[in-house]
């Protein structure tokens, strides 16, 4: 590589004024820096911004409990897999949380809402925050929430709001990934030996009933989701277990378990420890 | 359609070029004019300004690149509060954007560059449940067409890694969106 090459940092680290920064550093706060942030007439405010603020606590919390497998996870691929899932379900965040913000008028930004709510002012959904569990548990959960989450995206697409039409759009095609991802390991897994059978068994006994929530919070999905579920079980020669209703708060309402609060506690710690800290 | 102001500016050509010139943080062997994330320049009464788009949401990369765009304007000669760049999100950015030139690039540093971005048609998105998407990709060691992909995910959120079975070498692939 040429010495040009190799300067590409060393010359933000040698200072531009006030843009010498690192990535995310101050001044560069704002993911929707320089895009035109004008909300349609037709776009209910404050029903826009709960809609937003719920989609980015899904990816947020999601992206959370992805990052938790670096370092844990069973070969290096995978642990970089998983991150990078986790990095743009964050990018997709960070947008959303921008926009609900600005939707919501209030003065919040992404820090804000990321940083200084407690659990019951988050509104993902249940599944997203549940604790990773074996792989096998973990790769059935991003099944479940990435094809959710791309058939919501998809149609989000089509939204009046031209903002969150272009994050969709653009979620659209790492959520093909995520999904894909996800599926590859369900088949992997499920068609595979006595012992990743079994947990692949188990993970999706214990996980099926979540989708009762996801289906809640976007009817729309269902049919999309339950027919791709239904392909890659197939594949993977596994059987969809029976539906038993489980009694479970309503993460849309601000209702979760206690590994939320947990969650929270460790993503929040250190925005917290100095809230008027800049970097 | 451009302005006469702005066709007749003689600071459009100086701004075009020190923007085009920078480079992706990322994939440095790469101009952001290379990756086809520079959708404009125009220069006007409130100075000039840069338009970029994102290539993935989360890329921490876009920070960087909007800084370095912003210091290679004001060493083009543009003043403080002359300078400014916006982010375009719509059209999204598809790997289909780079050009021949960037692609000629990633193979001389030995990356193999994209196929053509899939295309989405209208309705659900189709899963692939195959081990790769890319139809040949070849190798930009030794040119076989006889490589596997080892993960669809690599060191960067762009690029998958996979291996040729007729070097033995692994490498990298940025992989199409």
């Amino acid at each position: 590589m040429s010495s040009d090459d190799d300067h590409v940092y060393l010359s933000l680290a040698e200072g531009h004024g006030d843009d010498a920064r690192w990535a995310f550093g101050t001044g560069f706060e704002d993911p929707l820096h320089g895009v035109d942030t004008t909300l349609p007439e037709d776009v209910e405010a404050g029903a826009h911004a709960a809609f937003c603020l719920a989609l980015a606590d899904d990816a947020l919390v999601a992206a959370q409990r992805l990052a938790q497998w670096i370092t844990l996870a069973p070969e290096l691929e995978e642990e970089v897999a998983l991150a990078n899932i986790g990095l743009d379900l964050l990018g997709q965040a960070r947008l959303l949380y921008a926009r609900a913000g600005q939707a919501e008028g209030a003065g919040r930004d992404e820090d804000a809402l990321a940083y200084f709510r407690d659990p019951a002012e988050f509104r993902n959904v249940i599944l997203a925050e549940l604790p990773n569990g074996d792989f096998a548990h973990s790769m059935v959960k991003l099944l479940l929430l990435s094809s959710w989450r791309l058939a919501q995206l998809t149609r989000l697409a089509e939204h009046p709001d031209p903002v969150l039409a272009a994050v969709a759009r653009k979620g659209v095609s790492e959520l093909t990934y995520h999904r894909d991802h996800a599926a590859q390991w369900a088949i992997r897994l499920g068609d595979g030996t006595e012992e990743s059978a079994r947990r692949m068994r188990e993970a999706l006994a214990e996980l099926w009933p979540y989708r009762a929530e996801l289906y809640a919070a976007a009817p729309e999905t269902r049919d999309e989701v339950e027919a791709v579920l239904a392909q890659v079980l197939d594949a993977a020669r596994l059987e969809a277990p029976a539906e038993t209703p489980v009694s479970m708060g309503r993460g849309r309402d601000g209702q979760h378990t206690e590994h939320l609060a947990e969650l929270l506690a460790e993503l929040q710690s250190v925005a917290r420890a100095d809230p008027e800290a800049t970097w | 359609m451009v302005s006469a102001v702005t066709a007749l500016d003689p600071r459009l050509g100086a701004a075009r070029a020190a923007a085009a010139a920078v480079r992706d943080p990322e994939l440095p062997m790469l101009t952001l004019a290379d990756l086809g994330v520079l959708r404009e320049v125009r220069v006007g009464e409130d100075g000039v300004t840069a338009v970029l788009t994102p290539t993935y949401t989360g890329c921490p990369a876009l920070a960087e690149m909007r800084a370095d765009v912003a210091a290679a304007l004001r060493e083009a000669g543009f003043g403080e509060g002359q300078v400014h760049v916006e982010t375009q999100l719509s059209p999204a950015w598809s790997t289909d954007d780079i050009t021949a030139e960037g692609r000629r690039r990633l193979v001389e540093a030995g990356i193999a560059p994209p196929g053509a971005a899939p295309k989405r048609a209208a309705g659900p998105v189709p899963l692939t449940l195959g081990p790769t998407r890319s139809a040949v990709v070849h190798c930009p060691h030794c040119g076989s067409a006889d490589t596997e992909e080892t993960s669809r995910f690599g060191a960067t959120a762009c690029k998958a890694l996979r291996r040729c079975r007729a070097c033995r070498e692994p490498f990298e692939q940025v992989k199409e969106i």
